[in-house]
């Protein structure tokens, strides 16, 4: 079965420093992903999973800190690291080598101004200081291996020369030249054209089976959801309210958002003529959450018990929820 | 089918760049049903948006004919045309690019009923009002300004200003595409109970194909300017004829991690609408082209009750 995870994080709190006093922008984000798996951490927008992957990169903007909480990281030399505490020194020769990522706009996370054969190379250069002929060999294979047409030519294109989806081929390229551990992919595919984000999701599950790497996969879209993951964090309002393997994320969604989130979906079997249940309401803003559940105004399973703070805890064994009438959900669905 | 309102036929829209012509729109014709919702799909670059200004005259067309309601909208002269943009509206992707963030939100609602002389001025703050409500939100909204509002709510206020003056037909021009799903879901129910109540007739553009299977009646495919395939939306997405529309459908991923799909990678990308190849415009990427598909345009043909494809070996 599983190696045991590769990450956990545990209790994690994030909070912006701003004029008008401190935002806390994560309130408890807890998951674990097992090594050689594929986890998504899906919610809508402000619910806090890209601030999440920018906590464990070390990339938090300079206003943000970590407040509580630990992101306990499994390196490949076996020790166990806490990346909430770890020194941007010692970051540095992870990030790229052991933990990369992937972002959704390939353009702004590439430079202009040199070849798409320099930017790879340099992750060579910078983490196995390898140069010359042997490098340029080095990134004609990935070229080749994210199916990038005519890899010899192609290495010497800018940015600019190339489509979307070969830009996001070419930022798999460099995420994966040094073959990392864990990747970190953020809405990876949402700037594509359907077709094109076939071919991308397609790329993605080929390499992870090729290299084995284990993939923290963020998104809002439930289809690449399913179509993805092993097991599935929901967040929302900056906690983690449900996790789960997938499966038994969309046959038993416990939390009322899940259950909300998978009914709002339009569905090709959904008998015709039957209308979507929206969930009522708009996310609460960063700065003004409720102390306890940050879902309660927009739920109609709401009780005045749900004021007071609500933690994850096993519904059955590896589907844990934060939601006290959990139970009455599950045998509603 | 009932007597369209909105009968497009032969329409095209090129642009002239320093490469070349811009082949946007070519050749399209479709009816829209008065009270139906049709759906407009197709990836970027199709040439979607600009056909869904060009049947508003926002963009003048380059060739073709747009009947609305029995008028012909090509030869109208400015001042006429301006009576019929009354009957025919926008929503617009982007809520807060399209709100003008110094008026308050009961200013922008009223803009079309000043310009269209429609009601006295104290009658207008009662029909906003009314139009505030009517979209799910309070009347005490017209004296606040956009900025105050989230996304799903200043797109109620985009539809709140589209149906002030009225109209009878409504281009949706990705109007749920930049909102989240719960937020989506509930803007689609709105749109869906607004037809129901004015009997509006809608042109619904979008990229995502459930949500236009969900909320239209027929849908109409589009890949590099042209309609390959229409059809009404069950029929069509169930059992899609076009190459394209089959790819295009197959690489939605489903909410359903049960489901095994047999999918079709389509490989490479969309040519250019400066140079589109000769013949069927697919055809370069299609896994069943001939060396047929190259020599003309596939004339449309009928595989269904009300539908029609442009495919030679479906």
């Amino acid at each position: 079965m599983s190696a045991g995870p590769i990450l956990s994080v545990e209790g994690l709190r994030v909070a912006f420093r701003s004029r008008r006093g401190a935002v806390t922008a994560l309130r408890d984000v807890s998951f674990t992903l097992e090594a050689g798996r594929t986890l998504a951490l899906v919610g809508e927008s402000g619910s806090g999973k890209s601030v999440t992957s920018l906590a464990i990169l070390g990339l938090l903007p300079r206003n943000g800190d970590i407040t509580a909480g630990r992101l306990a990281y499994r390196a490949r030399d076996g020790r166990e690291l806490d990346l909430a505490r770890l020194p941007q020194s010692e970051f540095r020769a992870i990030r790229g080598r052991e933990i990369s990522m992937i972002f959704q706009e390939p353009m702004s996370s590439l430079n202009p101004l040199f070849t798409i054969g320099d930017q790879i190379g340099e992750m060579l250069l910078l983490h196995e200081g390898l140069d010359g002929a042997a490098r340029r060999k080095r990134v004609i294979e990935m070229l080749e291996m994210v199916e990038i047409p005519a890899p010899a030519r192609r290495i010497d294109s800018y940015p600019h020369e190339m489509s979307g989806g070969m830009r996001q081929r070419v930022m798999i390229a460099l995420a994966l030249i040094c073959a990392p551990q864990l990747l970190i992919a953020d809405e990876p595919t949402t700037a594509l054209d359907v077709t094109v984000q076939a071919q991308i999701l397609d790329l993605m599950r080929r390499l992870q089976r090729e290299m084995g790497m284990s993939i923290l996969f963020v998104t809002h879209d439930m289809g690449v959801v399913a179509e993805m993951a092993d097991d599935v964090a929901v967040m929302y309002a900056g906690a983690v309210i449900e996790q789960a393997p997938v499966a038994d994320l969309f046959a038993r969604p416990s939390h009322p958002y899940t259950r909300g989130l998978l009914a709002s979906i339009p569905r090709p079997d959904r008998p015709e003529g039957e209308r979507l249940v929206a969930i009522a309401g708009s996310v609460p803003p960063l700065g003004s959450l409720p102390s306890g559940c940050a879902f309660a105004p927009r739920c109609p399973l709401a009780t005045p018990a749900c004021a007071e703070p609500v933690g994850l805890r096993d519904i059955h064994p590896g589907h844990r929820v934060a939601c006290i009438r959990a139970e009455e959900v599950l045998a509603d669905a | 089918m009932p007597e369209p309102l909105l009968s497009l036929r032969g329409l095209s829209k090129h642009f002239e760049t320093p490469r070349g012509t811009v082949r946007a729109v070519e050749d399209v014709s479709l009816d829209i049903a008065r009270g139906s919702i049709t759906g407009l799909v197709g990836e970027s670059g199709s040439g979607k948006t600009t056909l869904g200004r060009t049947v508003l005259r926002l963009i003048e067309p380059t060739a073709g004919t747009i009947l609305f309601d029995g008028t012909e909208l090509t030869g109208l002269g400015q001042h006429e045309m301006l009576a019929m943009r009354r009957r025919m509206q926008i929503i617009f992707q982007d809520p807060v690019s399209s709100l003008n963030p110094r008026l308050k939100v009961g200013t922008i609602i009223a803009e079309g009923l000043r310009a269209h002389r429609m009601g006295a001025r104290a009658e207008r703050r009662d029909r906003v009002a009314a139009l505030l409500e009517e979209v799910g939100l309070q009347a005490e909204a017209m004296d606040r300004y956009p900025h105050e509002f989230s996304g799903g709510q200043r797109q109620r206020i985009g539809i709140a200003r589209a149906l002030a003056v009225e109209p009878e037909f409504i281009v949706a021009d990705e109007s749920v595409s930049a909102l989240d799903v719960s937020i989506q879901a509930q803007i689609l129910n709105l749109l869906l109970d607004l037809r129901e109540k004015r009997n509006l007739t809608m042109l619904f553009i979008a990229h995502d194909l459930s949500v236009v299977e969900y909320l239209c009646d027929r849908i109409a495919v589009m890949y590099l300017g042209r309609i390959v395939e229409t059809g009404p939306a069950r029929p069509l997405s169930r059992e899609p004829v076009h190459p394209y529309t089959r790819a295009l459908l197959s690489a939605v991923p489903q909410p359903d991690p049960k489901v095994e799909r047999d999918r079709q990678i389509l490989q490479g990308t969309v040519p250019s609408p400066l140079d589109p190849p000769s013949g069927c415009v697919f055809r370069t990427r299609c896994p069943r082209a001939l060396p047929a598909c190259a020599e003309a345009v596939p004339p449309p043909s009928i595989p269904g009750p009300d539908r029609i494809v442009h495919c030679i070996n479906p």
